[in-house]
């Protein structure tokens, strides 16, 4: 009951967050407003002690999963095989070395200037 | 099967084959093929990772993808009928965007303890995918809509549709470019990480989730507890990122190509 309660709590943050871009034209994913809700939610104590084990609970359950929620995605790469064919090299070649690329340079990046905090004993 | 068939089209081909083609006409063209088909599939190749001592090859996305494509060009079934039962998975893409507010609100201490190197490691993971997709995807030719489609790959899927949007690309293309490099950074973040010899589970699942989204967050939490965060972390980053900064920054550098 409780991660019901969270998904619905994610469901109205999101869907608040697609009617906020909608009205004020923002140009950011309505799912990424509803993110920024719930950690303002989360930052004020009087509504975190309501949405805290909710949505705890709920993230638990959609984030353990999140790799099936892209296999519909996924799939419709027949509904373009035509277009991706033409260029299939050269889109190959893009994402394999621009994946690498991010990789590589936040790798380096975060381990040349990680310093040990003391917020807890490394895991 | 049958190429191109839809429901309620008949055709002889004795008793017993036609029974079973109508039967099938029937299961295919019903949302609960597309939800059954989907999760079964994926049910079966996550069985088989965890079998295969969770090798980055045998990536279940990867293979359920591979084997439900196949399936659907094998029986001639349209994507838009497969997707009137799969979208019911489709649509927790949303709330689980919204939900990644909960990881990174339970990392806050180390956001705290080391703001600028994770937001830094985050612009550089970031820029760089997107410079060298830019940099590369222009130099070998490639039309400007599709430029446009791969330039918030990086991001989780659904940021990316949406950002592509509004840089002038094609959402169902940015969809299947940021699950392909989701694919690629979750099946190459091993070799690479290991011939760079970092070894730290933190550093290592930062850049997971910053080069690899969601399907790289995955592969990090089924490594390392403390990679699993980080990479949730920096997944969260790159999200707010490419959809706060993209449509502002790209627009003018797209009119010029």
């Amino acid at each position: 009951m409780t991660a019901l309660q969270g998904l619905a709590m994610l469901l109205l943050a999101q869907s608040a967050g697609e009617l906020l871009v909608r009205a004020l034209r923002l140009p950011l994913p309505g799912p990424v407003l509803g993110l920024g809700l719930v950690l303002a939610l989360l930052a004020w104590p009087p509504t975190r002690r309501v949405v805290a084990a909710p949505v705890e609970a709920a993230a638990d359950g959609l984030l353990a999963h999140l790799s099936l929620l892209f296999v519909p995605l996924g799939v419709g790469v027949i509904s373009h095989l035509g277009l991706l064919g033409g260029h299939a090299a050269a889109l190959a070649l893009v994402v394999l070395l621009s994946t690498i690329a991010g990789l590589v340079a936040a790798a380096l990046v975060l381990q040349a200037l990680w310093r040990d905090a003391p917020v807890e004993p490394t895991a | 099967m049958l190429p191109g068939a839809r429901p309620g089209g008949h055709r002889a081909e004795g008793p017993a084959v036609s029974h079973f083609v109508e039967l099938w006409l029937y299961l295919s063209a019903t949302p609960l093929f597309g939800l059954t088909a989907t999760l079964g599939v994926y049910v079966l190749a996550h069985a088989a990772y965890t079998r295969l001592g969770q090798a980055p090859w045998a990536n279940p996305v990867l293979w359920s993808v591979l084997v439900l494509a196949l399936l659907l060009l094998a029986t001639g079934t349209p994507y838009e009928t497969y997707f009137s039962g799969a979208q019911f998975i489709h649509v927790l893409l949303g709330p689980a965007v919204v939900a990644l507010a909960w990881p990174l609100w339970q990392r806050r201490a180390e956001l705290r303890a080391r703001p600028a190197a994770l937001a830094l490691a985050a612009l550089a993971g970031g820029g760089a995918a997107v410079a060298v997709a830019l940099g590369v995807g222009w130099a070998l030719g490639l039309p400007v809509p599709l430029l446009a489609s791969l330039a918030p790959k990086g991001s989780t899927a659904p940021v990316a549709m949406g950002v592509a949007a509004t840089l002038g690309g094609e959402p169902a293309l940015a969809a299947v470019f940021a699950v392909l490099t989701g694919l690629v950074g979750a099946v190459l973040a091993k070799p690479v990480l290991d011939a760079l010899k970092l070894r730290r589970p933190e550093v290592r699942g930062f850049a997971l989730g910053t080069a690899a989204h969601g399907l790289g967050a995955a592969r990090a939490w089924q490594v390392h507890p403390a990679a699993g965060a980080y990479a949730a972390l920096g997944l969260s980053l790159q999200v707010l990122l490419a959809a706060l900064l993209l449509p502002l920054l790209l627009p003018p550098l797209l009119r010029l190509l």
